[in-house]
C-alpha cells in the first residue's frame, strides 16, 4: 500500500525552504495560517508575512500591492474563500494585471468533511482556469506538493495552487521531474486513459489494477497535475493510442479538468470520454471516505466509467 | 419587558448548562466541530429562545415569528442545542451531528433544519442576510425582530461594515445584534491578528445603538435587549463580552478548541464539570 501524507504539510516546509533562499518571497494569510501550513514561515520570517485576518478579499489585494513593488508573494487560506470569496479581487487586481501572486488553497474538495458544503469548495477550478493570464495546478500527491511550490515560485505571474485537507497516497516519485505544463505518463496502456488530476491520480492507478486483474483491460494513466494549460499533446497522443478517455477530479464535473480535456478533444481529435467528478450539486457534512463515494469518486467509479468508454469506441 | 426574578433567571442557566453538554457532547460524538465559539455565545442564544423571541416551534415557519441569523455559523452546535431544547426536532438527533446523511451540518442548513432561518459558515456575510430580512419586515409592515450574532474575528471582513452602513442608513431598528466579544479567532487573539479596537466606537460612529454587557448574565443580555428596542431608528449592537469555551475549563481562553472536539477523556472531565451524564 502506498504512504499517506497531507499536501499541504509539503507546501509548508516548502515555503519555508524558499524564504530561506530568497528574500524577496513575502506569504500572507487570513486566519487560518496553521490550517493551511505558512505559519512555519511566518514563525521564521515575521518581517515578510502578513495575517490579514478573516478579510480575504482584502488579503488578495494587499497581495497584488506586494506583487506590484516586486515581490513575490505567496496568499493561502481555503480554496472556497480564496477563489469564491475573493473572486473579483483575484480577477480584477491579480490576474488582469498578471501580478506575480501565487494563490495556494488548501482545504480544496469534498474531502473537507464535516464542515459541509460551505466548505468544500468543488467549483474552483472552474473559477480559476477560465481566467486569462492565470495558471492553474492541481499536484497529486505530496512530493509533486514541493515540485509544484517550487515551479510557481519560478515563474513570473499569477497561479493557482490546489491542495486539500487529508492524508493521501504518495504516489509520485521522490525525484520524479515535474513541469509546469507537462503532464506525465504513470502507466503505459492500450485499451482506455485514464486522466486524473490532484487526488484522484491515486484511484486513477487503482481503478487500472482493478481494470488488468478482473477485467483484463489495459488502461493507460496520466497524471495531469498541470490544469492549465494543459498538455494537450498528452491528450491527443493517448486518445489516439486508446481510442477512449476517463477523466477524474475531485469537483463538479461541469468546466473542470474533464471539461477542459472534453473540450480540446472535441476540437482536435473524438474518441468516446466520460468525467469522472461530482454532479452539479452542493456537498454534505460526512467522514472524506464516505463523501468520496457517495459523490463518485472512488476507484470503481473510474472502473465503471472505462467499461462505458471502451464499449462506445 | 418585567424585571426577570431569580427563579426565572436560574431556569435559563439550567437550560444553558444542558446545551452547553449538548455542545460537548455532539462535537465529541463527531470527532470534529467549534466548541469554543459554540460556548462562548450559548447563554446569548439560550437568552433568545428561551425568554425572548417569539416563535413556534411546532410551526417553525410562522410568518411572525422573530428570527435568528446566526452569522458566525461556526457555533451551530450551540444553535442546534436551543433549537433542539425548543423542541423543533428530537434532542437524540444532535448526536449525528457532521454526520453523513444528519441534517445536522457543520454549518447550519436553513433547507435540512427546521428553525434554522439562514444558511451561514462563510464568515461575514449572515449579517447584510439579517439586514435583508430585517428590510422586508420593513417593507410589510411586520413587526418581528431579527436578531444575530457575530464573531468578533468575523468583523474584520469587509462586508460586515458594508452591512453595517446599510443597516443604519436604512434605519433597521428592527435589528438587534450581538458580538460575540470572545477575544480570539484561529491565529490568535484578535488584537494581535487584526486588532478591531475601538469596536463600540466603530459601530457607534456607524449609527448604531451600543451596549456593552456581560454576555454570560442572563439579566444583562435581557436588559440590554430591552433597551434596544426603546431606542427608535436604529439597529443595535450589543458588544457582550464572553468568554471562549465557556463552562468547561480547560477549553475557557483556549485557541485549540476553536475548533477541535474533545477526546474521550476530555469529555468525561467536561461533563463532570457541567453535570452533565
Ligand atoms: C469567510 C471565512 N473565512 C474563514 C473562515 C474560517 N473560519 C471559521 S471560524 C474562524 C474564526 C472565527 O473567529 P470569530 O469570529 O472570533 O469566532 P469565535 O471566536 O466566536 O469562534 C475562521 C477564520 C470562514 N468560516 N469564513
Ligand atoms: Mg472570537
Amino acid at each position: 500500500m502506498w504512504e499517506m501524507a497531507k499536501q499541504r504539510d509539503a507546501y509548508g516546509e516548502t515555503l519555508a525552504e524558499l524564504g530561506r533562499e530568497r528574500e524577496n518571497i513575502v506569504a500572507v494569510g487570513a486566519d487560518l495560517c496553521g490550517s493551511c501550513r505558512i505559519k512555519k514561515f511566518g514563525t521564521e520570517f515575521p518581517e515578510r508575512f502578513f495575517n490579514a485576518g478573516i478579510a480575504e478579499q482584502n488579503m488578495m489585494g494587499i497581495a497584488a500591492g506586494l506583487a506590484m513593488s516586486g515581490k513575490t508573494v505567496f496568499a493561502s487560506t481555503f480554496a472556497v474563500f480564496a477563489t469564491g470569496r475573493a473572486y473579483d479581487q483575484v480577477r480584477q487586481s491579480i490576474a488582469y494585471p498578471e501580478a506575480n501572486v501565487k494563490i495556494v488553497s488548501t482545504h480544496a474538495g469534498i474531502t473537507v468533511g464535516g464542515d459541509g458544503a460551505s466548505h468544500q469548495m468543488l467549483e474552483d477550478i472552474a473559477l480559476m482556469r477560465v481566467l486569462p493570464n492565470m495558471r492553474v495546478i492541481a499536484p497529486a500527491d505530496y512530493h509533486e506538493t514541493i515540485k509544484a511550490t517550487r515551479a510557481i515560485a519560478d515563474y513570473k505571474g499569477p497561479v493557482y495552487l490546489r491542495l486539500g485537507r487529508s492524508n493521501i497516497p504518495i504516489i509520485t516519485d521522490e525525484d520524479a521531474d515535474f513541469e509546469m505544463g507537462k503532464a506525465t505518463l504513470l502507466k503505459e496502456g492500450e485499451d482506455v486513459t485514464l486522466i486524473g488530476t490532484g487526488i484522484m491520480v491515486s484511484r486513477c492507478l487503482k481503478a487500472a489494477k482493478i481494470l488488468e486483474k478482473k477485467h483484463d483491460i489495459d488502461a493507460r494513466v496520466i497524471n495531469m497535475s498541470t490544469i492549465k494549460p494543459l498538455d494537450e499533446k498528452m491528450i491527443v497522443d493517448s486518445a489516439r493510442k486508446t481510442g477512449g478517455v476517463v477523466t477524474a477530479e475531485e469537483h463538479v464535473v461541469s468546466q473542470g479538468m474533464g471539461s477542459g480535456i472534453s473540450q480540446v478533444l472535441s476540437e482536435t481529435y473524438h474518441v468516446p470520454m466520460k468525467r469522472v467528478g461530482v454532479a452539479n450539486v452542493f456537498g454534505e457534512s460526512g467522514g472524506s471516505d464516505e463523501l468520496m463515494e457517495k459523490y463518485g469518486l472512488t476507484a470503481d467509479h473510474i472502473v465503471e466509467s472505462a467499461h462505458d468508454v471502451i464499449s462506445r469506441k | 419587558m418585567a424585571k426577570l426574578d431569580d427563579n426565572r433567571i436560574e431556569e435559563i442557566e439550567e437550560m444553558a448548562r444542558r446545551v452547553r453538554i449538548h455542545v460537548v457532547k455532539s462535537t465529541h460524538a463527531a470527532g470534529s466541530g467549534h466548541p469554543g465559539g459554540s460556548l462562548s455565545a450559548t447563554d446569548i442564544l439560550t437568552t433568545l429562545y428561551f425568554e425572548v423571541m417569539d416563535h413556534r416551534p411546532d410551526e417553525p415557519q410562522w410568518k411572525h415569528r422573530d428570527r435568528f441569523v446566526l452569522s458566525k455559523g461556526h457555533a451551530a452546535p450551540a444553535l442546534y442545542g436551543v433549537l433542539a431544547e425548543s423542541g423543533y426536532f428530537p434532542v437524540e438527533e444532535l448526536m449525528t451531528l457532521r454526520k453523513l446523511g444528519s441534517r445536522l451540518q457543520g454549518h447550519p442548513d436553513m433547507l435540512k433544519v427546521p428553525g434554522v432561518d439562514a444558511s451561514t459558515g462563510s464568515l461575514g456575510q449572515g449579517l447584510s442576510i439579517a439586514c435583508g430580512i430585517a428590510l422586508a419586515a420593513k417593507i410589510d409592515r411586520e413587526s418581528h425582530r431579527v436578531f444575530a450574532i457575530c464573531g468578533d474575528g468575523e468583523v474584520q471582513s469587509g462586508q460586515i461594515w458594508e452591512a453595517a452602513m446599510f443597516a443604519s442608513h436604512h434605519k433597521l431598528d428592527n435589528l438587534i445584534v450581538f458580538l460575540d466579544r470572545n477575544q480570539l479567532q484561529i491565529d490568535g487573539p484578535t488584537e494581535d491578528v487584526i486588532s478591531i479596537e475601538p469596536i463600540v466606537s466603530k459601530w457607534k460612529s456607524f449609527g448604531w445603538h451600543t451596549q456593552e454587557i456581560n454576555g454570560h448574565d442572563i439579566e444583562e443580555i435581557v436588559d440590554a435587549i430591552d433597551r434596544a428596542e426603546e431606542k427608535d431608528g436604529k439597529p443595535s449592537m450589543i458588544i457582550a463580552h464572553t468568554i471562549k469555551g465557556k463552562g468547561v475549563t480547560f477549553m475557557e481562553g483556549s485557541l485549540a478548541f476553536h475548533g477541535k472536539a474533545a477526546d474521550d477523556e476530555q469529555l468525561e472531565v467536561a461533563l463532570d464539570e457541567l453535570g452533565g451524564a
